[in-house]
């Protein structure tokens, strides 16, 4: 067993594996087994006990997430339960889902059909963002072949379960990502999250009992199965389960994948990256894609997991680290995050839909050189008003604010020194800012 | 001009499949754009009848979504990042350099009808930033320099 | 209901259980800012203005920051409202909204009654410090009745909600996307729906308005509100008529718990302006104008030879019993056929069983059948609250998984869909098809049997199978619905909704719906049908009819007619506009339409509802004009003293004098004044050309004033309420103040006064298929067109659409006629043929009223026209 499950073997061009290729190398055999010798009981609880976290972002115990789920005939109304995975992928710095996608699809029906069969559903739906186009065409052929071998349709290996399984491509927009709004989409409306409580779990996609989990989450789930809790917990440094798939990107030599345990550090990623890059001295860096806090580098032995760094003062998210050398402006990276976030807002809310373009067009003209002293009274309003949980109605406001915020606390001087010098000074006194 | 005959087809059967028309207008307006380019107006009426939706609830989910698009675009559409990851590599640079050498801005066609230029965020190519996904199978190319965009163009980046 | 109890802002208050803190707090007073959220429509927490600091108990010291509207309440629960951070979200908010609105308030028709101009206000944002350019959007052209200014949004998604969600339309949408979100139509166009109207109330800000209004604007605070009752169909919904310089500009929805709740339909909203239109203003004898007097001593010669009454069905209570009092009981007549007089007759009877439904009823409704009433046509605001009798089911399941249907979306979500029973038995296709579990198709003289044969089903006997299939979902139903009224121009439909409704058991109500807005009151005042009339003219017991309010030819056989005016030597007809039948009577007196003059109507569920004068000095009313044409004035000098002579006359109307306070009523501060305090230019408006400032114009009838002199808002009685007067909230959005529960009865109870008990049914008129030449008529209803009187509004003719006349194909081929073809039915107006194959067999559709006179019984012959 190799230490790099998730991404291991992973053909280098990244061709998929045919379904031979795949059980060559030991596929399906977690299916066999879990469906054929364990209950949905039991492969939930292997799940629970390997402390498998959700990896989409907010690092939900997966397990728990799964009981929640009614079995058959438990549930109020008409209809299966579904299980979706979230192949969206849109956060700023985040593409740790597109090898898993296009490299290794059989990995995913693996997971996905154990992790319906544990939360009772019968129907499998993979949401990818459109410009995976690769990762559409090879999940679909994989879910073929599944089809072809037993493994997805009518009672699955003998087991009495029918699985379907199919990919809806998503038309664009980040907010699809968002768990309820993903399945709004599905439903073929505009993708406007819903309120929580209720839960997809009591009511999710058509009102059904719905389940929905990252693809790397899923991803997890054969290995956990096929090799049990214990060693999937013994794969990371920490609390909490396996190896992660961080993806590296920004200030350094080398941006890439790399899977390695959770509670990897930023210090191992960034010299595994090729190291940092430009002048070669870390200013901050972003531990979990562009919706996390900026961290410095007296962060950088912290262990990289959900707990570790909200203990300091980030997030976790999904686990993409956006790194930035001294000669990189911070106050750049902010306003290409305002602008991202004020354009992806689904416009239901306020907060969001109208604080945001404030802010972006404030960072814009910061950046540029004309902003205004009370421009960063509206930016501290806007973090302090609609950032907190609860202010807006999802989670995107949120998470753009914290690289706002935690931009403000830390890099409040390089924001008045913009608008006092009317320019940006890190490219300045650097040269301009090119890799 | 109305959809072809299998595009029709193709349309009329998505309202079967889960969930009815309102799903199959997703589905529709994809399967006009990958055969199209773009959604016209005609288009979008013809498919709306076909699933017997309204005009109104189709342009919803049609202008919802970033990626129909509802205008005419080129031949190839290049979706370039304006994501932090890619401009901290470069990738201003890259921008004024392409929209120099197609003479055109975001949301724009060339003349000649060749290329529409679309900003986006994040393309899922931070590791080839800067980077941009290009035509209608949304190939990935990155990194680019300012200096040399014939991953890009190819032979017009000269 | 149980109760919590709960602090807010340190108060100790008791709530019922199981609703939302916004509604709760708005309940009881408590002013909590919000946009998203409307009464009707729920929660759904997109504006985030509604956020107060809730903590859960007494141990939660700290609490959180939540969206009253999200939150539901619980025992223990403290809340502030005045916490600085949640003060400082609302603020904020507020400032977010206003980033891209243009502060046009001076030039928008909003100002003044507009909510974000209250939020704002109340949530303390004054000054701007964005400092960007806002966005824009270009408007659309919406059809004559609402205008659009898409730049002042804010995005509260009430509308699409209403439109869509509430109200079944499907061309209003939201477009774009984050802060470029767009709500309108796909292209320029009118807006389909006939309940688009209520957008001008439903967006808080001033996006949809009122055009007409727009066009002869005057501000919310320059105009006088007068209480009034829709007159344009049998559903009585409670209006505001708003007034200025003589002229009502604009009409909108009063809150009504039992009847028209927050929303009323485009054909009362805007046909109710018909009152500029084809005006009669002077007395006419033989087509030429005449003075009082001659007109006077005209009368008095042929009232001499002997008079029959004919009543109107769209007229007041008072009116019909001054023309009963005039012509003498026996020969007091109903302008409608028998068949329709007697049908009438006989849902009162049906109702006076205490089997009647509300609307407000209807909608709590959990299985329904429909017996071939197309109510969209025939009573549009009872087909809105059919629509969220469909949306109970839902509700319910959303309930067995935890979620409130005061969640909106989410309850809609977890509601899979789920519908009531609700079959729909009507000739044609239907409105209403969209929510019906069957929609069948029957023509009109199979109704009743299908409605028989469910009974039958529901009695164990033997029936087809759809009866069965209908039968057995009202029979599992705990609050089952047969609905019925007069629309195919056939009266065994309501006998057959009776019959249902006695086999399914005490627990089965009935809505029936009569043709017009007092078919009912004239039923009750004894009417028989216009053939009475006819046969006393023929047979020489009479040589005058006098027509009181009504146009025969929209409503009789147009044979009987006919008859009527070739048998009458004088025809006297009293009318406020010109119609068919002013045109052809020889003497013609105005009177005041509905705008000019007190009275009150009996609505479909026997509900006697006052409706004021909103004008001043206007044409007398049709019983003041019959009063002095009697030859001892019989000293009704006031209504309420006509109010006692119907008692006298009519004991069975009495408590019709109960449905508002007389005239003499006077609160602390007087009158209830119809003009706002704020009314400008009150005391030179009506004052042209002369300098003293005279006295307001005195109101017999009413204890309203035409001033700003007098109590004013809640104060007032729920019957002469001219505004919801809540300081501070000067829009509709003031309603759920004055609501016990966010659409529950209006606090001090909903106007109105069964005037019901006691009423003994006539017997049912043995119908027989007409025979002779010609084609089963086949009236088609429509929502906008449906009132004589409203369709020649002018902005709602607009959106009237052509009349039609349609033929199955089989039947034109047989006549020799072709699509297209230039037609008339009865020799009335022509227009082209429409070729349907929906149409049965036998049958001419055609546009009611304008085309095909209401009431059925006869054939009609369709013709080429030259
Ligand atoms: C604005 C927004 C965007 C999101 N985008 C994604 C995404 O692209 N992919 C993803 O897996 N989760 C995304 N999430 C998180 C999902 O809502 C959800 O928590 C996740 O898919 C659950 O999977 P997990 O439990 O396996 O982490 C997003 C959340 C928010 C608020
Ligand atoms: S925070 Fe509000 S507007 Fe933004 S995406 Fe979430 S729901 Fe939509
Ligand atoms: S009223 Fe509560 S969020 Fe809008």
């Amino acid at each position: 067993m190799t230490d790099k499950p998730l991404t291991g073997r992973a053909r280098p061009d990244r061709r998929p594996h045919t379904l031979e290729e795949w059980r060559d190398l030991g596929g399906y055999e977690a299916v066999e087994r879990g469906l054929r010798e364990l209950s949905p009981e039991r492969v939930l609880d292997m799940v629970d006990e390997a402390r498998l976290n959700g990896r989409g972002g907010a690092g939900f115990p997966a397990a728990r997430k799964w009981r929640f789920m009614p079995k058959p005939g438990e549930a109020p109304g008409d209809g299966p339960n579904y299980f979706i995975v979230n192949g969206d992928e849109m956060e700023p710095g985040a593409f740790k889902d597109r090898i898993l996608l296009e490299a290794l699809p059989h990995q995913l029906i693996e997971g996905a059909i154990l992790a319906a069969y544990a939360t009772h559903s019968t129907e499998i739906i993979v949401l990818i963002r459109d410009a995976y186009r690769d990762a559409i065409r090879n999940v679909s052929r994989a879910i073929e072949e599944a089809e072809a071998a037993g493994y997805l349709g009518r009672d699955v290996l003998g087991s009495g379960v029918d699985v379907r399984m199919w990919v809806h491509p998503s038309a664009g927009r980040y907010i699809v990502g968002e768990e309820t709004a993903l399945i709004e989409a599905l439903e073929g409306k505009r993708a406007v999250p819903r309120k929580r409580p209720p839960f997809p779990a009591q009511s999710g996609l058509w009102g059904r009992p719905t389940t929905v989990n990252n693809v790397e989450t899923v991803s997890c789930v054969s290995h956990i199965v096929a090799n049990g809790s214990n060693w999937f917990q013994g794969l990371s440094r920490t609390q909490e389960g396996g190896t992660k798939v961080f993806a590296v990107s920004g200030r350094v030599h080398a941006p890439q994948v790399i899977e390695a345990p959770m509670g990897t550090t930023a210090a191992e990623l960034i010299e595994m990256s090729g190291g940092v890059s430009g002048n070669g001295v870390l200013r901050c860096f972003q531990p979990g894609g562009g919706a996390s806090g900026f961290l410095e580098p007296d962060a950088l032995e912290v262990p990289l997991d959900f707990g570790h760094v909200r203990a300091a003062g980030s997030m976790f998210g999904t686990g993409t680290l956006i790194v930035l050398d001294e000669t990189a402006c911070p106050v750049g990276v902010i306003a290409r995050h305002m602008a991202f976030y004020a354009r992806e807002s689904c416009g239901w809310c306020t907060p969001c839909r109208d604080g945001l373009p404030w802010a972006a067009k404030i960072m814009a003209d910061i950046e540029a050189g004309a902003g205004h002293l009370s421009d960063l009274d509206i930016l501290r309003m806007t973090v302090q008003v609609g950032g907190p949980r609860g202010r807006a109605f999802c989670d995107l406001m949120g998470g753009a604010m914290s690289p706002l915020g935690t931009g403000l606390d830390r890099f409040g001087a390089l924001f008045e020194q913009h608008i006092s010098d009317k320019c940006c000074p890190v490219a300045r006194d650097h040269g301009r800012a090119a890799a | 001009m109305s959809l072809a005959p299998d595009l029709r087809a193709a349309i009329e059967a998505a309202k079967h499949h889960h969930g009815g028309p309102r799903p199959a207008m997703l589905e529709a307006l994809r399967m006009i754009q990958q055969d199209h380019g773009w959604v016209s107006d005609a288009h979008l009426e013809e498919a709306a009848a076909l699933l017997g939706v309204t005009t109104a609830e189709m342009e919803d989910v049609a202008t919802f979504y970033s990626l129909i698009f509802r205008r005419p675009v080129g031949e190839k559409v290049i979706l370039l990042c304006d994501g932090a990851s890619c401009w901290l590599n470069g990738g201003d640079a890259v921008r004024d350099a392409v929209m120099a050498r197609l003479g055109i801005g975001f949301g724009e066609t060339t003349a000649d009808g060749k290329y529409t230029l679309v900003n986006i965020c994040c393309v899922g190519g931070c590791d080839h930033a800067p980077a941009a996904v290009i035509g209608r199978d949304r190939k990935l190319v990155g990194p680019l320099t300012a200096d040399d965009l014939e991953g890009l163009l190819g032979e017009d980046a000269r | 209901m149980s109760k919590v109890r709960l602090t807010i802002d340190g108060i100790a208050r008791e709530v019922e259980a199981g609703q939302d803190l916004l509604s709760a707090s708005l309940g009881l007073g408590v002013e909590v800012p919000h946009f998203c959220w409307h009464a009707a429509l729920g929660s759904v927490g997109a504006c985030r203005l509604c956020a107060v600091r809730i903590h859960d108990g007494p141990d939660d010291d700290e609490g959180r920051i939540e969206m009253a509207c999200m939150t539901p309440v619980a025992e223990g629960q403290r809340v502030e409202l005045a916490d600085p951070e949640a003060a400082e979200m609302r603020a904020r908010v507020i400032e977010w909204l206003m980033v891209n609105h243009p502060h046009d308030c001076a030039v928008c028709e909003e100002g003044g009654a507009c909510h974000l101009q209250d939020m704002t206000v109340a949530t303390g944002h004054h000054r701007r410090r964005f400092r960007f350019e806002k966005r824009t959007h270009r408007n659309q052209d919406l059809g004559p009745l609402l205008t659009h200014e898409m730049n002042r949004c804010i995005a509260c998604y009430r509308c699409t909600r209403f439109y869509r969600g509430y109200a079944g339309g499907r061309d209003l949408d939201v477009f774009g996307a984050h802060d470029r979100a767009y709500f309108g139509r796909y292209e320029d166009g009118p807006l389909e729906s006939p309940f688009a109207g209520n957008l001008a109330e439903v967006c808080p800000t001033g996006v949809f308005n009122d055009k007409g209004w727009s066009e002869h604007y005057a501000r919310k605070w320059d105009m006088a509100a007068t209480p009034a009752i829709c007159t344009q169909c049998s559903v009585g919904c409670n209006l505001f008529a708003a007034e200025r310089g003589g002229r009502v500009r604009r009409v909108q929805n009063r809150y009504h718990g039992a009847i028209n709740g927050h929303f009323i339909c485009d054909r009362g909203r805007f046909g109710a302006l018909h009152v500029a239109e084809a005006r009669l203003d002077h007395p006419r004898i033989g087509g030429a104008p005449a003075d009082a007097e001659t007109t006077r001593a005209a009368v008095q010669e042929a009232l001499a030879k002997g008079a029959v009454g004919i009543g109107s069905p769209r007229a007041s209570l008072e009116t019909n019993a001054a023309l009963r009092r005039l012509v003498g009981a026996e020969r007091f007549f109903a302008g409608v056929g028998e068949a329709e007089a007697r049908a009438v007759g006989r849902m009162a009877g049906w109702l006076a069983k205490g089997r009647g439904a509300s609307l407000k009823q209807m909608e709590a409704a959990d299985a329904v059948l429909v017996l071939g009433e197309d109510l969209t046509g025939t009573a549009p605001r009872a087909a809105l609250a059919l629509r969220q009798t469909a949306r109970g089911a839902a509700d319910a399941l959303a309930a067995e998984k935890g979620v409130p249907a005061w969640l909106d979306n989410a309850a809609r979500v977890a509601g899979e869909g789920r519908r009531p029973p609700v079959a729909l038995v009507t000739p044609m296709t239907d409105a209403l098809d969209d929510v019906a579990t069957w929609a069948l198709r029957r023509p009109p003289e199979e109704v009743a049997a299908f409605g028989q044969a469910v009974a039958a089903a529901l009695r164990g006997e033997a029936a087809e199978e759809a009866a069965r299939e209908v039968a057995e979902a009202l029979k599992a139903a705990e609050r089952p619905l047969v609905i019925a009224g007069f629309g195919t121009g056939r009266g065994d439909a309501v006998e057959a909704a009776g019959a249902v409704a006695e086999a399914l058991g005490e627990h089965a109500r009935l809505a029936l719906f009569p043709p017009e807005a007092n078919s009912l009151g004239l039923a009750l005042a004894g009417a028989e049908g216009l053939e009475g009339a006819v046969a006393a003219l023929e047979h020489g017991r009479a040589g005058t009819a006098v027509i009181a309010e009504v146009d025969l030819v929209e409503r009789a056989d147009p044979r009987l007619v006919e008859r009527l005016f070739a048998a009458a030597e004088t025809v006297i007809a009293l009318d406020s506009a010109e119609t068919r039948t002013t045109a052809r009577a020889d003497i013609v007196l105005p009177v005041a339409d509905w705008s000019e003059a007190a009275g009150t109507l009996v609505n479909h569920e026997g509900r006697a509802q006052r409706s004021f004068a909103a004008v001043s000095g206007g044409r007398p009313a049709g019983w003041r004009v019959l009063a002095g044409l009697m030859a001892v004035r019989p000293g009704w000098d006031t209504l309420d003293a006509m109010l006692d002579a119907l008692a006298r006359d009519l004991p069975q109307l009495a408590p019709a004098k109960e449905t508002a306070p007389g005239a003499a009523f006077r609160l602390p501060l007087g009158q209830v004044a119809r003009a706002p305090w704020r009314m400008s230019g009150r005391t030179a408006q009506d004052l042209a050309g002369r300098v003293p400032e005279g006295t307001p114009p005195a109101d017999d009838d009413a204890a309203l004033a035409f001033s700003m002199e007098g109590a004013q808002g809640a104060d007032a009685p729920p019957a002469l309420r001219t505004s919801y007067g809540v300081p501070g909230w000067h829009s509709a959005s003031a309603a759920p103040f004055l609501t016990d529960g966010p659409d529950g009865p209006m606090a001090g109870d909903d106007p109105g006064v069964s005037v019901l008990p006691g009423f003994t049914a006539p017997a049912p008129l043995a119908e027989h298929a007409p025979r002779g030449a010609g084609l089963a008529p086949l009236p088609l209803h429509e929502p906008f067109s449906g009132d004589e009187l409203g369709r020649r509004a002018q902005r709602l003719a607009q959106r009237c659409p052509a009349p039609v006349i349609a033929l199955h194909p089989d039947d034109a081929a047989e006549i020799g006629l072709a699509d297209g073809q230039r037609v008339a039915v009865d020799g009335g107006e022509a227009v082209p043929l429409t070729l349907d194959p929906a149409v049965p067999k036998g049958h001419v559709a055609a546009t009611a009223g304008r085309l095909l006179p209401r009431g059925g019984g006869h054939r009609a012959i369709v013709e080429a026209a030259e």
